[in-house]
């Protein structure tokens, strides 16, 4: 959202007038958005700093003062030596389980949510709409309510502490937003299109893999960016279903930071940290342009 | 190939009566035109037929067989969308090609289908566009090419030509009838507009509030309307009306109203023996309006001119007589100017008569 706002306010600024710096308007709201810029970026920064000091150098208590001597040591250890509770092999164990998760809780989540949503919107069958409102229900839940019930449901089927089953667990939680998304995105698209579809004699499967599908690509998109940020931020549903053989990068970072023996090691914290808020960041910036596109294309044609 | 029958349809759309009753048997080839303003469920009744709709009541038989139930897959029949529903994410090519491949069709044999209504249609130059990169009318001819491949019996046209502008439509609307010339198939065709209706359809059927009115030769229609809506519906500008009442005169039946009389002789009556003194409306087409030519004295009226159309090659003159505003349609400019006094004649054969009440044709 912060993106929309910030290319609105930047189109506003070019668009009238004489030039910028002569608009007292302008140059508030310019001020504005710089000063709120530099609170989000000051951790950041303070983060980045502190990842390249010796912990000597952090004891001097100069939060924003610059390294006396940079090194990516703080970082080699968090990616391969800290201690995570029992094990010292650092977050990188984490990070391969972190893909292990997101890769196909996003896959399976995104398809089954596209098919539940051509589905609801293109065949109208009976009870869809009740359906969808027991799924929009099922959307305001909040999920502590669900944990323990589940962890009941799933261990006869051996399925707490598997990859399985967090995987599993992912889908069951996303599938509300997911239907949703697309439900409302093929709503959208004019019903003769499936219509004409069904008059070429096309079936069920072949109108949503040729037709649906295709058309559906910025919406796939913006689906599957929610599922793999909000998948990779998780650290309930990875703590209570992972196991201890797949615990997510959140939950071992949890424990590289709280570990409590012996002295605080401010410079690999902060280091793990970064390491492990790089993939969602790295993802709203390589994808942000088509996140945008995305719910536009929604909005514009809802 | 293509034969309809529709038996005592009924349709509901949401618990309301969108079509009541319907029966209509169209033959192999027949151009039929269903006319009628929006609302009235004539593209219910289309999508009806194509199996997109399940009727309430009623049978649908296409070449015989009963398919009031079946998918439209099995239906075999082409249809033309208002809005066209050309697959975005396809080429043209794509989506002529759409129907053939779901059906099972050999690549080879998907191709050369598609090539020969591409040529049919001279859609050969824009196979590998995408709809996006064509214009109104190429849109237009790969939505009638993507029905016209699958070499369907039955062709269903859903206002096809409402979304052109005025030029372009005068122009497909005649390559849609060499079209239909072409290939003899069965076109069922939706439309609001009358011109598109008179010019195509080899029978008409005039929809309103989801019954048809009348159905029949466009001609017939249009020179024997069944009844007032009908006779106001179609022709532009559209019919006079002149309330009147039945008279004897000099021991012929007579049509009269203030400022005219017009003689029945020659009329076929419907319904009931007129009564002396009965009201009635007296239904003139425009063109039938004769103004200021020689003929019988005892035939002619009087009016005022109040406004002038020209349209280049004939005229539209509007003119009070007796307080009623009538219109006439001149072959050529004639002259005439506001405020002038004309006197016009009415053709005894060409008129039609309506009761007030229930607007039947008498």
């Amino acid at each position: 959202m912060s993106l929309v706002t910030l290319k609105g306010a930047r189109a506003s600024l070019r668009r009238a007038g004489p030039a910028w710096y002569a608009d007292p308007a302008r140059l508030g709201l310019l001020a504005l958005l710089v000063s709120a810029a530099l609170c989000f970026l000051l951790p950041l920064y303070v983060m980045g700093l502190t990842s390249l000091k010796s912990m000597e150098d952090i004891r001097q208590g100069a939060l924003l003062s610059f390294p006396a001597h940079p090194s990516l040591a703080a970082w080699r250890a968090a990616w391969s030596s800290a201690c995570t509770g029992v094990a010292c092999e650092g977050v990188s164990a984490g990070f391969w389980n972190s893909v292990l998760i997101v890769v196909p809780s996003t896959l399976i989540a995104v398809a089954l949510g596209a098919l539940n949503g051509y589905v609801l919107a293109c065949w109208r069958a009976r009870g869809a709409q009740l359906l969808f409102a027991l799924l929009m229900v099922g959307a305001f839940l909040p999920l502590q309510v669900m944990i323990y019930p589940l962890v009941r449901l799933l261990a006869p089927f051996h399925l707490v502490g598997s990859l399985a089953g967090i995987v599993l667990v992912h889908v069951i939680f996303s599938m509300p937003i997911m239907t949703l998304l697309f439900r409302n995105y093929y709503a959208a698209l004019p019903r003769e299109l499936f219509l004409a579809a069904r008059l070429d004699g096309a079936g069920f499967g072949r109108i949503f893999l040729q037709l649906m599908l295709p058309m559906s690509l910025p919406m796939l998109a913006v689906a599957a960016i929610m599922q793999a940020t909000g998948v990779w931020n998780d650290y309930l549903l990875g703590l209570v279903f992972a196991g201890r053989e797949h615990l997510p990068m959140t939950v071992q970072l949890n424990n590289l930071v709280n570990t409590t023996t012996g002295t605080r090691l401010y410079n690999i914290d902060m280091a793990a940290t970064i390491l492990t808020a790089l993939v969602p960041l790295a993802i709203y910036v390589l994808c942000g342009r088509w996140f945008v596109r995305g719910i536009a294309a929604g909005a514009l044609k809802g | 190939m293509g034969a309809l029958c529709i038996e005592h349809l009924c349709v509901r759309l949401g618990g309301r009566p969108v079509i009541d009753d319907l029966s209509l048997d169209v033959d192999t080839g027949e151009f039929l035109v269903l006319l009628g303003p929006s609302g009235c469920g004539k593209s219910t009744l289309l999508h009806t037929v194509a199996g997109l709709q399940a009727p309430a009541a009623g049978r649908i038989l296409i070449d015989g067989v009963d398919r009031t139930w079946s998918d439209p897959r099995e239906r075999n029949i082409g249809m033309v969308f208002q809005s066209y529903a050309l697959y975005p994410t396809m080429t043209v090519e794509g989506n002529m090609s759409f129907g053939l491949r779901a059906r099972g069709l050999a690549g080879a044999e998907v191709r050369a289908r598609v090539q020969r209504v591409a040529e049919l249609l001279q859609l050969g130059s824009l196979l590998h566009r995408k709809p996006a990169q064509l214009s109104g009318g190429q849109r237009q001819r790969v939505a009638i090419g993507r029905a016209l491949v699958r070499d369907a019996g039955l062709f269903l046209l859903d206002e096809p030509l409402s979304n052109l502008d005025a030029g372009l439509r005068a122009s497909l609307r005649r390559e849609l009838k060499l079209l239909h010339q072409r290939i003899g198939a069965t076109m069922i065709h939706v439309t609001h507009d009358q011109i598109e209706a008179l010019t195509l359809a080899t029978r008409l059927a005039v929809m309103r509030d989801g019954r048809i009115l009348q159905l029949g030769a466009p001609a017939e229609v249009y020179a024997h309307p069944a009844n007032r809506y009908v006779a106001g519906f179609i022709g532009s500008p559209g019919m006079n009306f002149i309330e009147g009442r039945f008279a004897q005169r000099g021991g012929a039946l007579h049509v009269v109203a203030p400022g005219l009389a017009v003689d029945l002789s020659d009329y076929a009556l419907a319904g009931a023996a007129p009564t002396e003194g009965e009201a009635v409306v007296l239904g003139v087409r425009p063109e039938q309006l004769r103004l200021g030519e020689p003929g019988d004295e005892a035939t002619l009226s009087e009016g005022n001119v109040s406004l002038i159309e020209p349209l280049g090659g004939h005229e539209v003159v509007w003119f009070d007589c007796a307080g009623v505003t009538l219109a006439a349609v001149t072959r050529e400019a004639r002259g005439f100017k506001v405020g002038d006094a004309v006197r016009f004649r009415i053709d005894p054969a060409t008129v039609s008569l309506f009761s007030p009440g229930s607007g039947e044709r008498r």
